[in-house]
């Protein structure tokens, strides 16, 4: 990634998601920790593939990676998730703003249509 | 674990494809729903958002093969959208495409299907496809419409509540 470019960190989040593998291990750990082995078990890569996909997510801070233990299971940080599901609902309530609005419209409007309901319209500036 | 009013809009964000579709039902026949989305007056009362002080179209050519554009403003900045009726088949379906001009190579091919309920009511399912994952995302964060500025003053205020 360039250096430029400046992700902010939910953009981050959503980055270290678009991965397919990256997205089913999220969903793995949202069911219990687990280690890096144990994530790999299911998929046809190697351990170190996942280990990287591992780091990039911890980068984010999406997960975290317990020190005490060997194994060093991995843990999902649920604040982390929570935000990006708060950004799909405030996405989510925006839409439902906009289509109250439309209900208001749609109240209003007459039942005969106008004329020129199909019309090009030309508007001036 | 929704137990939100089945009313309101429902989302589903695409876990396989860079998709978000939005349901929502409204209590209207579908030739209204549609004509509030044809007539350019009616469309700019509602796409809204509140946040901004005035949309106002340039283009609105509401058929197969028509182009649309407008502009928002707030504060002083304008915001510029534009795209293409692709299809428009009335009382049942639009496809088109939408483009912040503020970011030329993105574009969302978004198809909104008119379902008739009966009773005067309809079913809308807006779905909206980019072509990454980062791109979709970028648009949640976003929302696009609303301005970049808001989006990233809201997201300071949550990273700060974290």
């Amino acid at each position: 990634m360039g250096a430029a470019l400046q992700l902010d960190p939910l953009s981050q989040v959503f980055s270290a998601l678009a991965d397919p593998v990256r997205r089913d291990i999220v969903g793995r750990l949202a069911g219990g920790d687990a280690t890096v082995t144990e994530l790999a078990q299911p998929y046809g890569i190697s351990i170190q593939a996942i280990s990287k996909h591992v780091k990039v997510l911890e980068s984010t801070g999406l997960v975290t990676r317990s020190r005490d233990a060997q194994t060093r299971p991995v843990h999902l940080e649920a604040k982390v998730f929570d935000l990006m599901t708060a950004w799909i609902e405030r996405y989510r309530r925006q839409a439902e703003q906009r289509y109250r609005r439309l209900d208001a419209v749609l109240a209003d409007l007459p039942d005969d249509p106008p004329p020129t309901t199909h019309s090009t319209k030309e508007t001036q500036p | 674990m929704n137990a939100r009013n089945p009313r309101e809009a429902q989302i589903v964000v695409d876990p396989d494809v860079p998709m978000v579709k939005i349901i929502r039902e409204f209590d209207a026949p579908p030739e209204k729903v549609f004509r509030a989305h044809a007539d350019p007056d009616l469309f700019m009362k509602w796409v809204g958002p509140d946040s901004l002080d005035a949309s106002k179209i340039d283009r609105w050519d509401f058929r197969t093969g028509g182009e649309w554009r407008y502009v928002s403003t707030r504060d002083g900045d304008e915001f510029w959208f534009r795209g293409c009726f692709h299809e428009v088949r009335p009382n049942e379906l639009i496809v088109q495409t939408f483009t912040f001009e503020g970011y030329p190579d993105g574009v969302a091919l978004e198809r909104l299907a008119l379902e008739d309920l009966g009773n005067g009511r309809t079913r809308l399912v807006a779905t909206s496809l980019v072509d990454s994952f980062e791109g979709r995302d970028a648009f949640i964060a976003s929302g696009m419409e609303t301005g970049v500025q808001e989006g990233y003053r809201r997201l300071d205020a949550l990273l700060a509540s974290v």
